[in-house]
């Protein structure tokens, strides 16, 4: 009762809770170098792994020759499928219903495929072990094309291939042929159809959205630990979803799953690239097992970018439909999804191609269309969300081209034609024609106030000049204006259609509050970089009163962390964020009670406010949350169990839908290709902000891998199936240098059924980003005719596509 | 990436060096700053079971400005582009420097290692022809000269014998205008094309004019031709097109990832063009 | 695998013995050797920067440094420049202005912006955009690193003036 005399804002400011620019808790042992990454892990007597790798894209592994190896110094063991197939090990599923070779089994689908494991007592000695592996390989045709690969003669997995006539059904339905993979089929086609063959305009165009890859800075990695005496495995790894891990792990390896206890350390970004399952995990186990002793694995950077993980590779044939004046009638897609040597993107179950089915976007669009076709080829299994939310990327920058293409064809102002089509604020919830529902949006405030930042009409003005002084011989340059207003969907997600491997999406998170007032909360999810001991503590701070400060959030260890499916997908704030919400208001309900018990007033007379329940009415009357921590553990209370704890399981009832609206403003050296980003603004609206300082980080770094995408970055094979970009000499990262200042905006729509209204932001940017980075490119050549052109927009692409048009004559 | 064992080597003067590499041939390399070779020999791409560290063998680092500026060979990036004489001596060598790869590299990659290499993509060996340098090598039988212009040989084959070091770079103190221009994807990358250009002007006459090119041949270009083109014109727009087409004649690029050959040969223009205008104004 | 020698370096002003291959990067030297775990490893190819320390005065991609090659030199890893009580005011501008998010590029990031400002305290923003050129993040889009160089910057400056 001492500070009466505080103010209530005072109050609200102790609590560093939700809104606030709290500086992140995580800082003080990265900026001292003493984080704690896998490759920091050091155990006794620990091993290393290293593998031995295919050089060809598709070739049948004749022999394997391993007594070179063993002869090495220091080398302890070398495993192939020969070792693992007694254990059932030498293949493993992976996240799409399919699987995956751990260790090649007879023959090789991609380079760098694995083909052995050598295990020494450093990696000095393993990486001379690998030299010494002789593999005799019997080269086999390649195929890098997915259309060619679906009219192939050549098998690429005979292990699915049956026999006679006809293919075996996939895990996601029948299959067409021996390459194939799944057809996924949304919408209505015979309307949608229908629509476009008899519309006043369409637009038509086969966009390809190039194969990259997430490339975090730290590969992936980790330490397996088989204690034999306990029969307990620790599994230390660079996890974006360590439950599931620790589920995949027990159903494959027959650990029953309380005997294994999977940890994520800090772990040096994922971007996506962490969220599937790897050989080298599989083997690192089955190492430990064999040795008795951890072993290490870290991939390298080579590795990282050939093996693990890639992301998009979609051919994306569309077809809008308008009237004349604009108002779009249907929308067509099929994709010919490329998914390399295995199926193993990580796509909730029931949906092979993600949430591809958003790419109805912003627009009241009321037919639509999207079939998808999965194909092998002889290229790296991945196919995960880099940063984002599952193929949305590849959604947006779909409809953000086609409606850019509409524009050209409608001879319309594509701001215009984007402002006549948005979903009206007054349509929310809007059920999107491919079955989303739509929580909340106002995208015509949104669109407004982005086009009246940057002065949009002074802009195309400014452009109509450029182009006219380009054609009078006066400048060289183009100026190209990107526009881009992009509907995610993210926080997957609800259980009653969002599983991976029959594993429900909910999340969750579990607090204690301590005697003293502080207290410690643990999540099913895990930071990345994305700071949640800073915004979670935020979170609960507001919910329950207590300062941030005194509240400890500790993800990633199987063995303390409730279940929950992880972080990526933007899933972190809408599933754990709102399960961290809704265990806070356990505790206040239990709170409550013990308030009103110390206050002697029924518990219906007392009313929370900030960090203390008081009186209703009578303000002067109350117990801070401190002290009703303090009563909770040592104050017997008729009728209330001691102790002050709670728990929550957060199934969202709906996705949560953040949107934005981006310019970017490019001037392009015609002569040359290289584009120089003047200006670029991106509005966010991704409902209730958590803390503002943390978002407009997430966008500049979104922003900073949408221009890498866009601009260059790419994993790119030749004819013969060797990746051209190992190494980050050809593999795109931009430098400080490359990177310009971005300005950043908002609006604030909440999400109607997120506890907390939050819809996530992290990916927003790259989501958004990549198209509006292409679409300046693109737009600086539309006054010449250009109606599309792939990306990534390089150097020699955009000079191309200049020489094209014939401006260098 | 863990490179292949080897022997290693710190000797202390260059006859030292040399005895290693009469003793072992082509299986010892010397090594500078080693930001070419050590990451070859991580990727096991190229096998060094002798490495000679050139780091502590006197008499191989600094720079000499006189009528004839000469720099050791263990002169690193860093050091030429801190040089305030060398800057007022032959600025295009700064110029040049700062857009070698990044500072860490910089403090570590040298002169010597960049022209001795006889990789394409270094940025040095253009400007070497450039400036008509000589390099300065030094075997058993003792030291002798080569002019940049006749070093280069092809992709990593250079005039320089298995059991010889180059030591120095030497040339002339350019006179006149200067521009080092380079197109590159990206900070760390090589020339997707760059050009290195001296003019000298004479009222409004170009007296001389010497130009190299980058990483468009599997060695650098240097183009007699070119710079005749500008010689005795007062470099106008035909006189420009003309030493472009004369450059476009002597170089041979190939296709990879930073684009196709028609692209190469266009930006090699456009750069060389911008080279030559640059230096022009600046002469 | 040749034999192991005798090396000797400095690290954070500590002397240390090491008996290595000379083949053994000096990134493993100081992390599984020394512990030294701050520095790290992304590319290997030496174009991240995430293993930068500075060596006898220079900032040094430590995966590109052969132990051999430091024999004898005096090595300084962000371990070196500021602890709990003592920070640097890059470890502390970083803190402050978000200028990391998963942490990863962070320790090669400063200890590359002392060196920096060592050599130019009073950068422009295209001057550090430039001086930082060797070392890529993933996360921060480099804004808020800038941002935060530019904070230590101003504070060091004001720091030498007041002691002035």
């Amino acid at each position: 009762m001492k500070d009466e005399v505080t103010s209530r804002e005072d109050r609200i400011d102790a609590l560093g809770g939700m809104g606030c620019k709290r500086k992140r808790v995580e800082d003080a042992r990265f900026t001292q170098g003493k984080g704690n990454y896998v490759d920091d892990i050091k155990l006794d007597g620990m091993l290393a792994g290293d593998f031995v790798r295919s050089p060809y894209a598709h070739a049948r592994v004749v022999s394997i020759d391993t007594s070179a190896a063993l002869e090495v110094p220091g080398v302890l063991a070398v495993l192939t499928a020969a070792d693992l197939e007694p254990l059932g090990l030498h293949w493993m599923p992976t996240l799409a219903g399919d699987k995956q070779m751990v260790l090649a089994d007879g023959k090789v689908l991609f380079q760098g495929q694995e083909v052995a494991f050598v295990v020494a007592e450093d990696r000095f000695a393993a990486a001379d072990g690998v030299e010494a592996v002789v593999v005799e390989y019997e080269e086999l045709p390649v195929i890098t094309d997915p259309f060619k690969s679906l009219e192939s003669d050549v098998v690429l997995r005979e292990d699915i291939a049956g026999e006679g006539d006809g293919v075996p059904d996939g895990a996601h339905g029948p299959r067409k042929h021996h390459n194939h993979i799944f057809t996924w089929e949304v919408g209505d086609k015979e309307t949608t159809e229908q629509v476009i063959e008899n519309a006043e305009v369409v637009a038509e165009e086969m966009l390809y959205y190039h194969r990259t890859h997430p490339c975090p800075l730290e590969t992936c990695g980790c330490v397996a630990s088989m204690d034999k005496v306990n029969g307990k495995l620790t599994l230390y790894g660079t996890f974006q979803a360590p439950h599931a891990i620790r589920t995949v792990v027990s159903l494959i390896s027959g650990i029953e799953e309380h005997n294994i206890r999977v940890v994520s350390p800090d772990i040096g970004g994922g971007f996506g690239n962490k969220v599937g399952a790897y050989p080298g995990y599989v083997c690192s186990v089955v190492a430990s097992i064999v040795t008795g002793k951890p072993v290490k694995w870290i991939e390298d950077r080579m590795e990282n970018l050939m093996t693990t993980a890639f992301a998009r590779d979609y051919w994306m044939k569309g077809k809008i439909a308008a009237t004349k004046e604009g108002k779009i009638t249907g929308l067509w897609c099929h994709t010919v999804a490329d998914h390399g040597g295995f199926d193993a993107c990580a796509d909730p179950t029931k949906f092979p191609a993600g949430f591809m089915n958003v790419c109805t976007g912003s627009y009241d669009i009321p037919v639509a269309y999207l079939g998808v076709d999965g194909v092998y080829t002889n290229k790296a299994p991945g196919g995960v969300s880099y940063r984002c939310s599952f193929r949305v990327t590849e959604a947006v920058y779909f409809i953000e081209r086609m409606i850019e293409l509409l524009a050209i064809e409608l001879n319309m102002d594509a701001a215009e034609l984007r402002r006549i089509n948005f979903i009206k604020k007054e349509q929310f919830p809007y059920k999107a024609a491919l079955g989303w529902e739509y929580d909340s949006g106002d995208y015509h405030t949104a669109w407004d106030k982005a086009l009246k930042a940057v002065d949009y009409e002074g802009l195309r003005a400014e452009q109509a000049q450029r182009v006219e002084d380009f054609k009078a011989g006066k400048t060289r340059s183009l100026m190209g204006i990107g526009l881009t207003f992009f509907t995610e969907i993210v926080g997957a997600g609800p259980v009653k259609n969002c599983d991976i491997l029959g594993l429900g999406m909910f999340d969750s998170c579990e607090i204690r509050i301590h005697p003293t007032g502080s207290a410690i909360a643990r999540l099913g999810t895990i930071s990345q970089g994305q700071g949640h001991a800073t915004t979670f503590a935020q979170i609960l701070a507001t919910e329950i009163g207590l300062p941030a400060d005194s509240i400890t959030i500790e993800e990633g260890d199987t063995d303390t962390a409730p279940y929950g499916l992880g972080t990526y997908g933007s899933r972190s704030t809408p599933v754990a964020g709102a399960a961290t919400a809704l265990a806070g208001r356990k505790i206040r309900a239990k709170a409550q009670m013990i308030a009103a018990y110390l206050l002697e007033v029924h518990d219906d007379d007392v009313e929370f406010d900030v960090d203390r329940f008081v009186v209703k009415g009578a303000p002067e009357k109350f117990k801070t949350m401190k002290e009703i921590a303090f009563a909770a553990y040592n104050q017997a209370i008729p009728g209330i169990e001691p102790g002050l704890e709670a728990v929550s399981y957060y199934d969202p009832p709906n996705m949560t839908y953040p949107f934005g609206a981006y310019v970017c403003v490019m001037d392009i050296d015609v002569d040359t290709g290289v584009t120089d980003i003047r200006r670029f603004y991106a509005l966010d609206d991704c409902g209730t902000r958590i803390n503002p300082m943390i978002i407009e980080g997430q966008v500049h770094g979104g922003l900073t891998e949408a221009l890498a995408v866009a601009l260059g970055q790419e994993i790119a094979y030749d004819e013969m199936g060797n990746v051209k970009t190992g190494t980050l000499m050809d593999f795109f990262l931009p430098t400080a240098w490359e990177v310009p200042n971005y300005e950043t905006d908002h609006t604030v729509t909440p999400s109607p059924h997120h506890p907390i209204g939050a819809k996530g932001v992290g990916e927003s940017p790259h989501v958004g980003g990549v198209p509006c980075f292409s679409n300046a490119v693109q737009d600086a050549f539309r006054a010449f005719g250009l109606r599309h052109t792939q990306m990534p927009h390089d150097h020699w692409r955009i000079w191309k596509t200049a020489n094209e048009l014939g401006l260098h004559d | 990436m863990i490179p292949a064992a080897f022997e290693y080597y710190r000797p202390t003067d260059l006859s030292g060096v040399i005895a290693i590499l009469q003793e072992h041939g082509d299986d010892a390399r010397v090594m500078a700053g080693g930001h070419s070779l050590i990451p070859m020999m991580k990727l096991r791409m190229a096998e060094v079971p002798h490495l000679i560290d050139m780091q502590d063998v006197a008499g191989l680092t600094g720079i000499t400005i006189g009528d004839t500026i000469t720099i050791g060979a263990m002169t690193t990036q860093a050091e030429i582009i801190d040089h305030a004489g060398l800057a007022e001596a032959a600025p295009i060598m700064r110029e040049a420097a700062l857009q070698i790869a990044d500072p860490q590299v910089r403090y570590m990659g040298t002169v010597g290692g960049n022209v001795a290499n006889g990789d394409p993509g270094n940025d040095m060996p253009g400007l070497m022809q450039c400036l008509d340098a000589e390099f300065t090598l030094v075997g058993p039988d003792g030291e002798r000269s080569v002019k940049a212009r006749d070093f280069y040989e092809a992709a990593y084959m250079t005039d320089r014998e298995d059991e010889e070091v180059l030591t120095a770079v030497s040339f002339a103190k350019p006179a006149g205008g200067y521009a080092y221009e380079k197109q590159k994807r990206k900070i760390g990358d090589y020339a997707t094309a760059a050009a290195a250009v001296q003019l000298v002007k004479d009222g409004g006459t170009c007296a001389s004019a010497s130009i190299a090119m980058t990483n468009l041949s599997d060695t650098p270009i240097y183009s007699d031709a070119a710079g005749a083109a500008l010689t005795g014109t007062s470099v106008d727009a035909d006189a420009v097109k003309a030493a472009v087409a004369a450059m476009l004649g002597d170089i041979d690029p190939v296709e990879d990832n930073r684009g196709p050959v028609a692209f190469k040969r266009h930006v090699a223009g456009v750069i060389l063009a911008r080279a030559i205008e640059r230096a022009w104004s600046r002469a | 695998m040749s034999d192991k020698k005798h090396y000797k370096i400095t690290v954070n002003g500590k002397a240390e013995d090491v008996i290595a291959e000379p083949r053994e990067l000096l990134i493993y030297t100081l992390r599984e050797r020394l512990n030294y775990t701050g520095p790290h490893i992304g590319c290997e190819t030496s174009h991240c920067g995430a293993c930068t320390v500075t060596i006898d005065g220079k900032s040094v991609k430590a995966c590109t440094m052969f132990i051999a090659q430091a024999d004898g030199k005096e090595i300084t890893t962000i371990e070196g420049l500021g602890g709990p009580d003592d920070l640097h005011p890059l470890q502390m501008a970083f803190k402050e202005h978000h200028g990391l998010q998963c942490g990863y590029c962070t320790p090669g990031m400063i200890t590359r912006a002392t060196k920096l400002l060592e050599e130019n305290p009073n950068p422009t923003e295209e001057e550090i955009r430039f001086g930082m050129a060797g070392n890529i993040c993933r996360c921060t889009g480099y804004q808020n690193i800038v941002k935060s160089i530019q904070a230590a910057a101003a504070e060091m400056n004001a720091a030498k003036e007041a002691a002035e």
